[in-house]
């Protein structure tokens, strides 16, 4: 039991300072049992303040010591190595959180300050009954799984497997390429988007050290850094890849039909196919809900025509176990269902676009050959482009999705590209063109002559609606029953103005995919208000999560264009290369405990341990943990109906003495 | 070009006496873009609100009147900012200083003096249900109290409201009674206009009825009392348990204690009033009742739900002068010919009122009819 503490209290500038009466903590902590010393200092964590403790320790011979500052998660580690350097062992130095729990929650300082002594009572009272613990080392599998086979995740891939990393790339779709392949140009370089991510993409399908598992989702996750074991689902696409030799003539030869994803439901393709012609594998699979084979009828007009043999109705489902050192979730965004917003009348009128569905149209390799026409067959005269549809909106998102501005910029030049003579209107709150070339994009587009109109629309009538409901006043001259009326205020006229257009596209809300709090639990990522996967720290850790190993690259993280989701996919391999090559990891000594002599045999903690460090001695009729295994949970001793189990670092006798310091107060 | 210099002092005016979403709203446009007076005479309050926001001249001027607190704008607005708030505590500061419109004055006073908006006399209150022997409320004898509102007790077109819902509630075997003379004007309007004070006064002289009876209860005819005793007077602490008559009538027929037998024979559709749809989300226990009506064809208009178009009744519209051919009501008669009905519903006296004026004025006696749910359901009991 430790017998000379020294307790410093940190100002931290003034975000503990401010608040809390620092002095009359440092007076109240020299009182406390075996303390011997009481000090303050601006910033703890700085060199000086770290020297403090280190002088300390050695004259005055301390063999505890308490820090008043921040949260643990900002700083344990740092004061743990502080008094490792002064020959202490790194377990016998407690923090008490007088800043996040204390100074940041009220603006009450004598409150403030009372907290602030009972939090320092409690860690002198925990640290007196620290015991000295080891660290230990565990080797890191040399390989990282990447999660999302979009642009992120490409680059990702390709950065780690050229350093000679062993990669697995899982994608949920037949292919990968995600969004940005079914993009036509991007901004605001006007680059072929295609062109610049399909070498990508085959480099990834080629790469020696990469295994591409597309069609095939994450089962489960367990381990923890260094040594994750991930369990993949491989989907049954019953067509055997390796025999395979991508000819293509099954799907010429399959008789049945549904809307294509990849074309956003405006043209169709077959039950069994390649989502595009440039998908990296370019081997088909079969639809189960499209080929009438699942719906009880019989038909083998794929099996019939493959000459290699491959169609193979009977394949299953396999699960592929895998072992990996760190992980990069890569999983993307989903574009908000524009339903939702029902005074924009998609849905309702058929020349309403998603932005993805216009992407597709004016592509040349989409439905349409990249003719922008309207269902009917005419030439726009006359397209509006809306601005914000669920984004910076609390009735569906809060937050600016950061693209939109960009892109619908870039359609406005696709559309005079094509059609030099058709209106093109912008419909905007504020133009947000903070890249890199966006500003002088935003200029081009003006000289380009399209109509940018400060106001986000309100509503979009149809044509033969709006005869009914315009009202005797608001009826425009020519105006034909299949055209549309876009309503909004120019708010730098203060006039409302009535456009009547021929198209319209909205910029719906990039959001977080519907499945990332699932995804989320299975690697132990949360997801913040917005949806999206939060990171450790939004400033200076944001490609690291709040689990060791697992790093996130893109659009799960927030809504990103693809600049900046390429930069952090290269940040987040970076990360887990710089992991991998340490070869070794630390691990925490605070692992549980089994009293041999008081364990019964009961099994009860066998089957809740999450990281299966639990094992059975059948001979000895006891349990027993694998401390290599065990991350210190404590879910085990919770549940030992025999309390055999103690975690280390959190035993009663700590935790007790922590509620009578604080209770002492 | 006009020069001005901001003054502050009147924008915390406005936060502080209610409106204390003010700063929040970033002049999206979207507001003004929704709103109803676009139709037929534009009135931007997404101005009217930056103006406020800066204190500057014209914030007060004639566009704040216009405004019927539909509260399409506050449904769309992305920012959340609770619009008619603003309205209603600018329309206070003004009221304040004297400066409300002529006919609004005359109104206020009128309820003041009678509790009532429509001059009439007190002691008349309770006539209507006297001629039906309603009893008057007994909490040891009655589950709801029928509260008629102002405009059925004292309106003759308005009063068959009432007398449908005493006959439909009869019929369903609901136990009511009525406060009638004691009880004042609920005061929705009021606050909307911006006389607070009378509002406050009108709402303690209610709760005080109501405790000394015993209400817990109440069962309203318009969605505006509904709105002042669920949400206006829970403010104050009020625990009152509210219902809307569409909202029992739905159901009792979906329990089938109604029963619905005489076939109606008519297309009908269903205009949603601001303060039953947007205010509080009763969108479909109207339309269930109307639907479970032997013999109508349920038709939808454009403008439904959530984008329902205003009446032009509400936040004080319903005395004030509004031209022939700029009342929302006269574009909703015709909206409702075009989808092809022959009766047009609602579930509000001030939208009855409102849609049977263009409905005469328009010229359209024999093209259609207007009629509140409730006497649609009243006709169809056998």
């Amino acid at each position: 039991m430790a017998k000379r503490i020294g307790v410093y209290i940190c100002h931290c500038g003034m975000n503990i300072a401010g608040t809390v009466d620092v002095p009359a903590v440092v007076a109240e902590a020299k009182l406390m049992p075996r303390v011997v010393l009481a000090k303050e200092y601006k910033f703890m964590c700085s060199d000086p303040g770290q020297e403090l403790i280190r002088k300390d320790i050695k004259e005055h011979e301390l063999d505890a010591v308490v820090v008043a500052a921040c949260s643990p998660l900002m700083h344990e580690r740092t004061f743990r190595k502080t008094i490792q350097a002064a020959g202490l062992n790194p377990y016998l130095v407690q923090m008490s959180n007088i800043r996040e729990q204390g100074s940041w929650v009220t603006e009450d300082k004598g409150a403030a300050t009372e907290k602030a002594k009972a939090l320092v009572a409690g860690a002198v009272w925990r640290v007196a009954q620290h015991t000295p613990l080891e660290m230990r080392l565990v080797p890191i599998t040399p390989a990282v799984m990447i999660v999302g086979g979009g642009v992120g995740g490409i680059q990702a891939a390709l950065d780690i497997a050229d350093a000679g990393v062993k990669v697995y790339l899982v994608e949920r779709e037949p292919t990968i390429g995600g969004y940005m392949a079914m993009f036509d140009k991007t901004f605001p370089t006007l680059d072929c988007s295609a062109c610049i991510l399909t070498p990508k993409m085959t480099s990834v399908g080629c790469h020696p050290n990469i295994k591409l598992m597309t069609y095939s989702e994450i089962e489960s996750v367990g381990g923890f850094v260094g040594n994750f074991q991930v369990k993949v689902r491989r989907k049954a696409a019953y067509v055997d890849h390796d025999k395979c030799n991508g000819c293509g003539v099954c799907t010429e030869k399959c008789p049945y039909k549904t809307p294509s994803e990849f074309d956003q439901g405006l043209s169709m393709r077959k039950a069994i196919y390649v989502p595009f012609p440039q998908a990296v594998p370019n081997k088909p699979v079969i639809d189960t809900k499209t080929c009438v084979r699942w719906q009880g009828k019989k038909c083998r007009a794929c099996q019939k025509a493959c000459e290699p043999g491959a169609i193979d109705y009977e394949q299953k489902d396999q699960l592929e176990e895998i072992t990996v050192g760190s992980i990069i979730l890569a999983t993307g965004f989903q574009a908000m269902d524009s339903k939702k917003i029902p005074q924009f009348g998609y849905g309702r009128l058929p020349e309403v676009y998603t932005a993805l569905e216009f992407e597709r149209l004016n592509n040349a390799a989409g439905p349409t050959q990249g003719k922008i026409v309207t269902k009917d067959g005419r030439t726009p005269q006359s397209v509006a482009l809306l601005h914000c549809i669920g984004s910076r909106d609390e009735n569906h998102h809060a937050y600016c999705s950061r693209v939109c501005c960009m892109y619908a910029l870039k359609y406005a030049h696709l559309i005079k590209e094509k059609m030099h003579d058709a209106q093109v209107y912008s419909f905007y709150i504020d133009m947000r063109c903070f890249g890199k070339g966006y500003e002088e994009f935003y200029k081009r587009l003006q000289t380009e002559g399209i109509k940018f109109i400060r106001g986000k629309a309100a509503a979009v009538w149809g044509g033969a609606e709006w005869k009914h409901i315009g009202g005797p006043n608001g009826q425009l001259e020519g105006l034909e029953d299949n055209q549309m009326v876009v309503q909004a205020e120019d708010s730098l006229l203060g006039k409302l103005l009535r456009v009547p257009v021929d198209m319209v596209v909205l910029t719906p809300a990039v959001e977080a995919r519907s499945d990332a709090p699932e995804i989320g639990r299975k690697f132990l990522v949360s997801c913040g208000a917005d949806g999206f996967f939060i990171e450790q720290h939004p400033k200076l850790a944001p490609v690291s999560t709040t689990n060791d190993g697992v790093f996130i690259a893109g659009a799960c993280q927030g809504p990103k264009d693809i600049p900046d989701t390429v930069a952090q996919a290269s940040a987040a391999a970076s990360k887990a290369l710089s992991l991998i090559s340490r070869r070794e990891i630390e691990v925490e000594g605070t692992t549980a405990n089994i009293v041999d002599d008081l364990c019964s045999g009961c099994k009860c903690c066998l089957t809740l341990c999450p990281y299966n460090a639990i094992t059975f001695d059948d001979a000895r009729k006891r349990s027993a943990i694998n401390e290599v295994l065990c991350k210190g949970c404590g879910t085990c001793v919770a549940s030992c109906p025999s309390s055999a189990i103690t975690a280390r670092h959190f035993t009663d006798a700590q935790l007790f003495a922590e509620i009578e310091g604080v209770m002492s107060m | 070009m006009e020069v001005a210099t901001p003054f502050v002092e009147v924008a915390n005016a406005i936060i502080e006496s209610g409106g204390k979403d003010l700063n929040e709203c970033y002049q999206c446009a979207t507001c003004t873009g929704s709103c109803p007076w676009g139709y037929v005479d534009p009135l931007n309050i997404r101005q009217l609100i930056h103006l406020a926001q800066l204190g500057l001249e014209g914030y007060e001027g004639n566009d704040l009147w216009k405004c019927t607190t539909c509260g399409t704008c506050k449904a769309r607005c992305p920012r959340g900012v609770g619009i008619i708030d603003i309205v209603r505590s600018i329309r206070m500061m003004i009221g304040e200083g004297g400066l409300i419109p002529q006919s609004l004055r005359q109104i206020t006073g009128a309820v003041r003096v009678d509790g009532n908006p429509w001059n009439g006399a007190k002691t008349e209150r309770n006539k209507w249900a006297e001629m039906l022997s309603v009893p008057t409320f007994d909490k040891a004898k009655h589950e709801y109290l029928l509260f008629a509102c102002c405009m059925p007790s004292y309106d003759k077109r308005s009063r068959k409201i009432a007398e449908a819902a005493v006959k439909v509630l009869r019929a369903g075997g609901i136990t009511f009674g009525v406060l009638g003379a004691e009880e004042v004007c609920c005061g929705e309007s009021m606050r909307k206009i911006g006389d607070e004070e009378l509002f406050g006064t009108l709402k303690t002289g209610n709760l005080e009825l109501f405790e000394k009876a015993g209400v817990q209860k109440i069962l309203t005819l318009s969605p505006h009392c509904y709105q002042a005793f669920k949400t206006d007077y829970a403010e104050s602490g009020a625990k009152l348990q509210v219902s809307h008559i569409t909202e029992v009538i739905s159901a009792l027929v979906l329990l089938g204690k109604l029963q619905l037998k005489k076939p109606l024979e008519a297309t009908v559709t269903y205009h949603d009033p601001c303060y039953l749809g947007r205010y509080n989300n009763i969108f479909d226990a109207p339309r269930n009742v109307l639907k479970a009506i032997p013999g109508v064809k349920f038709v939808e208009m454009f403008r439904v739900g959530d984008s329902s178009l205003c009446c032009g009744g509400g936040g004080g519209r319903m005395w004030m002068e509004t031209k022939f051919g700029e009342r929302f009501s006269d574009l909703r008669v015709p909206e409702a010919l075009a989808v092809g009905a022959t009766v047009l519903a609602t579930a509000c006296p001030y939208c009855v009122s409102m849609l049977q004026d263009s409905r005469l004025n328009l010229d359209k006696e024999s093209a259609i009819d207007v009629k509140d749910v409730t006497e649609l359901v009243a006709e169809s009991l056998a």
